[in-house]
C-alpha cells in the first residue's frame, strides 16, 4: 500500500464556549482522532450535530472555524505535517491540494460575480493553470456533472441556476485545481431527495473520474453508504467505529452504530377512517398578496380524529401554504375549512378563541417557536392561563404533569431555552400545544432540524401523545421514512396540488402516478449499490417511454 | 460586572458623579443660585473656587445648579421620547398596513425638518417653561427612537413565536409588552445612553440660543450664554460648562459603547 495521502494522528480541537450566565471557557470538542485516506478513496464521516465531523473535515485544511483552535495532533497531507508548516504552505495547500465543497452553495457563491469567474479563481489564483486552461478545465467538468448547457453555464450569475445544479457547480469549483483531497461538507443536506439523486451520481462519478480521494461528511448514513469506500462513525469528538462501508452498513459492531442503523424502524398500525372527520379541507385555492399565480389548487383532504395525515411534497409543493390557511394566517380565495363540525372563518381575526384552543401547531424550527426571554414554564403555562384561566399552584402542578408527559420533569420548569438541545426544546413546543388541550395539531417538518436519532424520539412521543390524548395530527414532512412511521392516511402534493391522496397502506402501494413512484424512489435506502439501481431504472424507463 | 473595561469604568465613574451632583445640588453648592455674593467675575479664591460670574454670582453653585436643570431636562426628555417612540413604533410593527403607513410617513415629514428648526420655531410661540421644553424635546427625539424601534420589532415580529402568540388569539398589548419588548430592550437600552447625550447637547444648544432654560434658572448651556463675552478679556468662566457637557458626554458615550458591545456580541453576550 502507497503513503497515505492525509493521515491525522491524535487531532485534538478545542473552542471556547459562552454559556449563558457563566464565565467564558475553553472545551474540547475532538478528542484524539486518527485515521487515514488513501489517495483516490472517499471516507465518509459520520454524527450527529456536535459530533466534531465539519471540525475535523476543516482541521485538513488546518482551519479552524469560528473561534476553533487545533490544539494538538498532527495532519499529515502529501507527507508534510500541516499544522506545522509555515501560513505561505497553507496558502498553498487550500485551494491548491486541498479544496473544500460546503453545505450550501446558494449561501458560498458570491452573487454579484459570474459562476465561470468563480470556478477558475482558486486554479489561476494557485498558477495551477493558465485562465483560459482552468475555463477549458471548467467546461469539461461542467460537463461531466452533468449540467446543461456546459459551455455556458458558466456565464449565469449563481441566481439563475437551481439549487442543485448550483451545488454542481461548486464541486466544479472545488475540482478545477486538480486536487488530491476534496472536503464535501453536507454537499446534499439542503437539497430535495428528487434533486439529491442527480447531485450524488454526479459527485461519485466526478470522483471516480478525477481520481481524487475525499472526506465526505454527513448525518445520512444512508447517503454515505452510495458514496464512500470507508466510513468513520463519530460522536461527541470522538471515534465510534471505523470500517468499511460494507461493514458499517451490514455488520456494524458498536451499539451506537447499530442505532443509527436501525432508525426509522417504528411501527404503526394504520387506524381506519372514521365516518365524521375533524378537519376537512374543502376545495382550497390560495395565492399570496401581490402574486398573480396560486400557490394551492383545490386542495381537498380529510383528517379523523385521533389519527394522522402526512402532507409530503418537495419544497415549494404547498404544503406549508396549506397550513398556513387552515390557521387562517392566509385567507384562501375559494374553499372552506370545515374544523369539528363547524366552518372557520377565513381569517384568524374572525376566529373564536375556541376554534384557536382546538387547532394548535408546532413549527419546524424550535428555537424561533420559544421566546428566548421567557421560562419554560412561562411559555408552557400561558395557554393554560389564557384559555383556562388557570392561576397559581394549579396552573404549576399542570405544568409539571405536562412537562412529565413530555419526558422532561420539573426541573426544566425554569430553564430559558437557550438552555436547552434541540430535540429538548421542540418538547417543549409540544408541551406547549398539548397544554392548550386540542383537537388537532399542525406539525410542520418538526423533525427535519433534529439528528436521527433525536427525531425518531420526538416521533415516538408523538405518537404516544396521540394515544394518551386522542389528538389528531396534521404533519408536513419531505421525509418519507416519517411519513411511513407515522401516518394513517397520505396526502402527496406537487405544485400546489393533491396528486394523491388515500390511506397509507394503499398511496404508498402500487400502481404509482410519475410523480409518486419519482418521490419514493428517490428516498435514500441504506443498502450497496442502490444509488445506481435507481439510476439504471431511470434511464430503462426513459428508454422506455 | 466583573470584566467592566477601563473606559467603561472611568465613564461610569464621571457618569455617577454627575448625577450624584445633580440629584444633591441643594446640600453640594455653597451659595444660593441666584445669590449675588461677589464682583463681576472675580478669579477663583477659596470662597469661590470657580470665581464668580458676569453678575457677580459664585459659578460652583451656578454650575451645580445649571447640572441639575440640564440632567434633569435631558432626562425626562429622553424617557419621553423612549416611551413614546418605542410604543408607537412597535405599535406600527405590529399592526403594519395603514397604520404603519401613516405613523411612519408622519416620523418622515417631522424628520425632514432639521430639529432644532423645528423646537426654534415652536419655542419661539409658546411661552418657555421647563415643562414645555421636555415636550418639544422629547417628542422631536421620539421620531429617531420610533424609527429604531420599529426596524428591530419588524424583525422580531416574524418570528414563529410571534406567530405562535397571534395562533394563539394574543392581543397586540401581550405581543408588545411580553413577546416584542423584552427582545427589544437590548438595542433599545443602548440607543438610550446616545440619545441622553443628544438631549444634553440640545438642551444646551437652545439655552445658549436664548430659548431653552430661561434666568435666573442655571443650566449649563445658559451659563456659556452669559459668560461668553468674558473670554475676549481672558475670563474663563463659559469654558467650565463646555467642559462639563464635554466630559458628561463622552463618559456617558463610553457606558453606552460598552453596553453596545455586550448586548450586539454574538457569543452569548445578551441576557
Amino acid at each position: 500500500m502507497s503513503d497515505p495521502l492525509l493521515k491525522v494522528r491524535d487531532l485534538k480541537i478545542g473552542a471556547t464556549v459562552y454559556p449563558p450566565g457563566e464565565k467564558p471557557h475553553d472545551i474540547e470538542i475532538v478528542h484524539g482522532v486518527s485515521f487515514d485516506l488513501q489517495p483516490g478513496k472517499v471516507l465518509g464521516l459520520i454524527g450527529e450535530s456536535g459530533a466534531g465531523k465539519s471540525t475535523i473535515g476543516l482541521a485538513s485544511m488546518a482551519y479552524g472555524r469560528g473561534g476553533v483552535k487545533i490544539t494538538g495532533g498532527e495532519v499529515w497531507v502529501n507527507g508534510r505535517d500541516i499544522l506545522k508548516t509555515s501560513l505561505k504552505d497553507i496558502r498553498a495547500l487550500r485551494g491548491g491540494e486541498v479544496t473544500y465543497v460546503s453545505q450550501s452553495a446558494a449561501a458560498s457563491f458570491n452573487p454579484a460575480k459570474k459562476i465561470m469567474d468563480q470556478v477558475v479563481e482558486a486554479a489561476v489564483e494557485q498558477k495551477k493553470f493558465s485562465r483560459k486552461q482552468a475555463e477549458a478545465r471548467a467546461r469539461e467538468l461542467f460537463a461531466k456533472l452533468g449540467l446543461p448547457d456546459p459551455d455556458n453555464i458558466g456565464d449565469r450569475y449563481p441566481h439563475q441556476v437551481s439549487g442543485g445544479q448550483l451545488q454542481r457547480c461548486m464541486t466544479a469549483l472545488a475540482l478545477c485545481p486538480e486536487p488530491d483531497l476534496v472536503v464535501f461538507d453536507e454537499p446534499t443536506t439542503a437539497l430535495d431527495v428528487t434533486t439529491q439523486i442527480d447531485v450524488l451520481m454526479a459527485i461519485k462519478e466526478a470522483i471516480r473520474d478525477t481520481g481524487v480521494a475525499a472526506l465526505y461528511i454527513t448525518h445520512d448514513l444512508a447517503v454515505v453508504a452510495q458514496v464512500s469506500d470507508e466510513i468513520m462513525v463519530l460522536r461527541m469528538g470522538d471515534m465510534v467505529e471505523f470500517g468499511s462501508t460494507d461493514q458499517i452498513i451490514n455488520n456494524p459492531q458498536k451499539e451506537y452504530t447499530q442505532a443509527l442503523v436501525s432508525v426509522r424502524s417504528i411501527d404503526h398500525e394504520e387506524k381506519q377512517p372514521t365516518p365524521e372527520p375533524v378537519l376537512s379541507v374543502q376545495g382550497i385555492t390560495a395565492r399570496y398578496k401581490g402574486l398573480n399565480f396560486d400557490v394551492l389548487h383545490n386542495v381537498n383532504v380529510d383528517l379523523h380524529p385521533g389519527q394522522t395525515l402526512a402532507v409530503v411534497g418537495e419544497s415549494g409543493s404547498g404544503k406549508s401554504t396549506l397550513a398556513r390557511v387552515i390557521t387562517g394566517l392566509l385567507p384562501p380565495r375559494d374553499g372552506d375549512i370545515v374544523f369539528a363540525g363547524r366552518t372557520l372563518s377565513p381569517s384568524l381575526a374572525g376566529r373564536t378563541r375556541e376554534d384557536l384552543r382546538e387547532l394548535q401547531m408546532i413549527y419546524q424550527m424550535a428555537d424561533v417557536a420559544m421566546n428566548p426571554r421567557q421560562t419554560v414554564g412561562t411559555i408552557i403555562g400561558r395557554p393554560l392561563e389564557f384559555y383556562f384561566n388557570m392561576r397559581g399552584a394549579e396552573k404549576r402542578k399542570r405544568i409539571v404533569e405536562l412537562l412529565d408527559e413530555i419526558e422532561l420533569g420539573e426541573k426544566f420548569m425554569d430553564r430559558y431555552p437557550a438552555e436547552l438541545s434541540g430535540g429538548q426544546k421542540q418538547r417543549v413546543c409540544i408541551a406547549r400545544s398539548l397544554a392548550a388541550k386540542p383537537k388537532m395539531i399542525i406539525c410542520d417538518e418538526v423533525t427535519s432540524a433534529l439528528d436521527p436519532l433525536v427525531a425518531d424520539g420526538i416521533l415516538k412521543l408523538l405518537l404516544d401523545l396521540q394515544k394518551i390524548e386522542d389528538v389528531a395530527y396534521l404533519f408536513i414532512t419531505h421525509d418519507l421514512a416519517t411519513v411511513r412511521a407515522i401516518s394513517d392516511s397520505i396526502a402527496v402534493m406537487y405544485q400546489g396540488r393533491v396528486v394523491r391522496y388515500g390511506p397509507k397502506s394503499q398511496v404508498l402501494s402500487p400502481p404509482f402516478d410519475d410523480y409518486t413512484d419519482l418521490l419514493l424512489s428517490s428516498v435514500p435506502e441504506m443498502h450497496l449499490g442502490w444509488l445506481e439501481e435507481v439510476v439504471a431504472h431511470r434511464k430503462m424507463e426513459s428508454a422506455g417511454n | 460586572m466583573k470584566n467592566i473595561p477601563i473606559s467603561a469604568l472611568i465613564g461610569l465613574g464621571f457618569t455617577v458623579l454627575y448625577f450624584f451632583v445633580a440629584v444633591f445640588a441643594p446640600l453640594l453648592a455653597p451659595y444660593g443660585m441666584a445669590e449675588i455674593v461677589g464682583d463681576v467675575w472675580e478669579p477663583s479664591s477659596s470662597e469661590h473656587w470657580l470665581g464668580t460670574d458676569n453678575i457677580g454670582r459664585d459659578l460652583l453653585s451656578r454650575m451645580i445648579y445649571g447640572g441639575r436643570t440640564t440632567i434633569f431636562v435631558a432626562t425626562a426628555a429622553t424617557i419621553l421620547s423612549f416611551v413614546t417612540g418605542s410604543v408607537l413604533g412597535f405599535l406600527a410593527a405590529v399592526l403594519g398596513g395603514w397604520a404603519d403607513q401613516v405613523l411612519s410617513r408622519g416620523v418622515d415629514l417631522v424628520m425632514s425638518i432639521p430639529s432644532l428648526i423645528t423646537a426654534l420655531v415652536v419655542l419661539a410661540m409658546v411661552p418657555v417653561t421647563i415643562p414645555v421644553l421636555i415636550i418639544v424635546m422629547g417628542l422631536l427625539d421620539a421620531t429617531r427612537v420610533y424609527r429604531l424601534a420599529r426596524a428591530v420589532a419588524v424583525d422580531i415580529e416574524v418570528m414563529d413565536y410571534v406567530e405562535a402568540a397571534k395562533l394563539r388569539g394574543e392581543g397586540h398589548v401581550w405581543i408588545i409588552f411580553r413577546e416584542i419588548l423584552p427582545n427589544a430592550l437590548s438595542p433599545l437600552v443602548a440607543e438610550l445612553g446616545l440619545r441622553f447625550i443628544f438631549m444634553v447637547l440640545f438642551v444646551s444648544t437652545l439655552s445658549f440660543l436664548g430659548l431653552g432654560v430661561q434666568p435666573p434658572l442655571a443650566d449649563w448651556g445658559g451659563i456659556v450664554k452669559e459668560n461668553k463675552d468674558g473670554i475676549v478679556y481672558g475670563i474663563g468662566a463659559a469654558l467650565y460648562p463646555a467642559v462639563a457637557i464635554a466630559t458628561l458626554a463622552i463618559s456617558v458615550n463610553l457606558v453606552a459603547d460598552w453596553v453596545l458591545n455586550r448586548t450586539t456580541s454574538l457569543k452569548g453576550g445578551r441576557g
